[in-house]
């Protein structure tokens, strides 16, 4: 019944740079799925990420988070980003132990110490890093970082999980294990995940609905399946087959 | 005098715990210890502020605060002194050759070094930081504080240029602070008085003191530029 | 209210500017505590009063205010030591701490004209009674004199020794191109210096003119350093003879004579200045006890201050 539910809805949205980067008439998206967000180097995606997460303002049109308008320079950034989160591509952990870097969104929610402890203890568990709580974050390798930088945005339970890229640098077992992590997550709690990506393959194994983003504007979106398989428009089609250079 | 024989009876001096010397050495410290203490408070804020905006927004203010990180400190102190002078602006508190006069001219020279250097520090990687810790849900003043950790070991460094430039500073303290026995008199302000008397072998321990606060100084620079790594000798 | 919340979200965007302010708050707090350590080690705790007369009970001597008062004087009168003997005797007898800053004439005199200091002590008699006809300073007193003599190096290629005149010597050291360092810094010495040279009818400029900027026993030991000639107070010469290379090769014409005068910043003008102690000090100066012991002051076995007023009038 969850499923119906609109999440994160986007209307009239556009971003200028010199050019522009993102228009997008109109895009919503329920809770509880896996959205996987494709297209080219350039096509908007990362920007589009940064809109929601509210890191940049648009240059025109708006956001609706849980049905409410959310500006970046207003009280309801606050109010989202309480609830959402982001993992960049290449992940930025503090100079701290790997437990403190997981604790950090739990510690600005002014989670009570033993709830932290536990909670930490559990993410650590989930990612296969055990033993690593204790470790500086600065020795860890790029999959192990990657995998607790998952842990931290993950670590308060956001409704809505942004990754950006989250695998781009990483080998193919950490890739395997990110993506498997990705899918328990949204099993377990019904978090709202969108995953840009460049890597089709990802998206296909991953999102159960796709949005195929070309030069800024929505070319094609809908069940993961039938962009594969049918796609209408030619592009989407040239790209998912992997003809698209770029 | 030898400059060997100043020496030492320079060393003689500081062995003995001459206490001239130490009560000169000491409010030296306080002195500057304070104005780098006050500078920090206001310039790591001002440095992180700085850092964290685009390039091009701050590019006038980072030219000021370039010229004002080379401002000749006799510059400083003529400006403090105008100020705080009893016909100035700021008379009113009667504060001119008090320390407190040298703790304002050496916490202007050292608030556009440490603001300077903490921008610079905070600009390699205070936006990804910046955007990692909003995105986690810090708020505007823990994410700053985060900011400002994960720039720690720039910001120390700063703050310890900025120490060492205003300790081994003369020229603002002497027109502020009038160089009082006793009340006044700092390292710099002595070494420039005793050599003037023909007391040279206080002047070389006094030099020598400084020299040696230095060496720790840029000890501690170096370890903080080798990011807190390794110990301070 | 809405307006109210737009402004405290104002303040709290300008946080760093706001920590600003919050610095500089700070910064004046600490200032006056560093002040107070200061103080602390200092013999004389003090609490500021402003000339307030306290109940006369006893003698006027021990009524005086437990309090600091500032004397700008020049370097020449601070490097000879004379005050360190001076003042203490004052402090001990009526209380007051005396705090010296020693800087040249003209910026002692800049300083008691700012209210910067409370008392002056300076050697630049005509410039002084122009301070007093203009109200910046009051209660003059000529309190002692010493004299000016010209030194150089044992050598004197210039042949001075053999000259009575300063007129002349300074004529005889221009004409020959002798290297002279001067003070140059507007001090009392560097501006009687000038006159000196006006009088001898030259133009003190030229390679052998070497302006320097400096105090007098900075430019004793440049002087011994180019091996030439300069004008200094006997005090200064006399405190640091030992350490140079210079020898006096002048003294004794009447123009040579340098009167001291100490002087009260004019109340009037800056009520802070602390009258009553600054005039404590004036007469103690003048008092048969000052007068004994600047006279009695030697260095070297040799007199440096004659007391009260010289020969010039």
């Amino acid at each position: 019944m969850s499923g119906n539910k609109i999440i994160l809805e986007v209307k009239k949205l556009s971003k200028v740079y010199d050019k522009e980067v993102l228009n997008i008439e109109h895009l919503s998206f329920h809770k509880g799925k896996i959205y996987g967000i494709i297209g080219p180097s350039g096509a908007g995606k990362s920007t589009f990420l940064r809109l929601v997460n509210l890191l940049e303002s648009p240059t025109k049109g708006y956001i609706y988070f849980k049905g409410e308008k959310i500006f970046l320079n207003d009280h309801t950034a606050a109010l989202a980003r309480r609830d959402m989160t982001m993992v960049f591509q290449k992940p930025l952990l503090f100079h701290t132990s790997v437990a403190e870097n997981i604790a950090y969104g739990l510690k600005a929610r002014r989670f009570p110490k033993e709830k932290i402890k536990a909670r930490v203890e559990a993410l650590l568990e989930k990612v296969g890093l055990k033993e690593f709580a204790g470790r500086h974050a600065a020795t860890l390798s790029g999959g192990e970082a990657q995998r607790v930088a998952l842990a931290r945005a993950v670590a308060f339970e956001p409704a809505l999980l942004l990754l950006d890229e989250p695998t781009a640098n990483l080998d193919p077992t950490n890739v395997q294990l990110i993506e498997q992590l990705i899918l328990e997550l949204n099993k377990d709690t019904e978090m709202t995940i969108i995953i840009v990506t460049h890597n089709i393959f990802q998206a296909r194994r991953v999102a159960r609905e796709v949005v195929f983003l070309h030069e800024g504007h929505i070319v094609e979106a809908g069940e993961t399946k039938k962009i594969f398989t049918s796609p209408e428009d030619p592009r989407t089609k040239a790209f998912v087959e992997g003809r698209m250079v770029y | 005098m030898s400059l060997l024989e100043g020496i030492i009876e320079a060393f003689s001096l500081i062995l003995t715990l001459d206490p001239y010397l130490i009560k000169i050495a000491l409010l030296s410290l306080q002195v500057s210890a304070v104005a780098v203490l006050l500078a920090t408070l206001a310039g790591v804020p001002l440095g992180t502020f700085l850092g964290l905006k685009p390039r091009e927004r701050t590019r006038f203010i980072s030219k000021l605060l370039y010229t004002l990180m080379g401002l000749p400190p006799v510059v400083a102190g003529l400006v403090i002194y105008l100020l705080l002078s009893r016909v100035g602006p700021l008379g009113f508190l009667g504060v001119l050759y008090t320390p407190t006069a040298m703790v304002a001219a050496q916490f202007a020279l050292a608030v556009p070094i440490i603001a300077a250097l903490t921008m610079i520090g905070i600009r390699s990687s205070g936006k990804e930081v910046q955007e990692t810790a909003r995105t986690l849900g810090a708020g505007r003043f823990l994410t700053a504080w985060t900011v400002v950790r994960e720039s720690r070991f720039a910001i120390f460094g700063a703050i310890v240029t900025g120490l060492g430039r205003v300790i081994a500073e003369v020229g603002a303290v002497m027109i502020v602070g009038g160089n009082i026995e006793g009340h006044t008199r700092v390292m710099t302000t002595a070494i420039v008085l005793e050599t003037a008397k023909g007391h040279l072998e206080l002047a070389v321990g006094l030099g020598i003191v400084l020299l040696f606060i230095s060496f720790i100084i840029n000890s501690l620079l170096y370890n903080f530029q080798g990011g807190g790594k390794g110990s301070v000798w | 209210m809405g307006q109210l919340f737009t402004n405290i979200r104002k303040i709290k965007r300008n946080g760093p500017v706001f920590l600003l302010l919050v610095a500089a708050f700070c910064f004046f707090l600490t200032g006056f505590l560093v002040s107070g350590c200061a103080q602390d080690a200092d013999p004389a705790p003090v609490p500021e009063q402003n000339g307030e007369e306290s109940p006369a009970n006893g003698d006027a001597e021990e009524t005086l205010p437990d309090e600091f008062i500032t004397l700008a004087t020049t370097t020449s009168t601070y490097d000879s030591g004379l005050l360190d003997v001076l003042l203490p005797a004052f402090t001990e007898k009526y209380g007051p701490e005396v705090r010296v800053i020693s800087q040249g004439t003209g910026q002692a005199i800049e300083t008691g004209k700012r209210g910067d200091a409370d008392v002056l002590l300076i050697h630049d008699r005509p410039a002084e009674l122009v301070l007093v006809e203009e109200g910046h300073v009051t209660d003059r007193q000529d309190v002692m004199y010493n004299d000016f003599i010209i030194v150089g190096s044992p050598k004197d290629p210039a042949g001075i020794k053999e000259i009575d005149s300063l007129d002349e010597a300074f004529a005889t050291i221009a004409s020959g191109e002798h290297t002279f360092v001067s003070r140059g810094d507007d001090s009392g010495t560097h501006r009687k210096e000038l006159v000196f040279w006006e009088n001898a009818g030259v133009e003190p400029e030229g390679d052998w003119y070497l302006s320097v900027g400096k105090g007098m026993g900075d430019t004793l030991r440049m002087t011994d350093e180019k091996e030439g000639y300069t004008m200094t107070d006997r005090g200064t010469y006399l405190s640091l003879k030992d350490t140079l290379d210079l020898e006096i090769v002048l003294e004794g014409d009447p123009a040579l004579f340098n009167q001291y005068g100490i002087m009260a910043v004019n109340p009037e003008n800056f009520p802070h200045v602390k009258y009553e102690s600054v005039l404590k000090l004036i007469d103690f100066m003048v008092s048969p006890e000052g007068q004994e012991i600047i006279s009695s002051f030697q260095i070297g076995g040799e007199g440096l201050f004659f007391p009260g007023k010289g020969v010039e009038d």
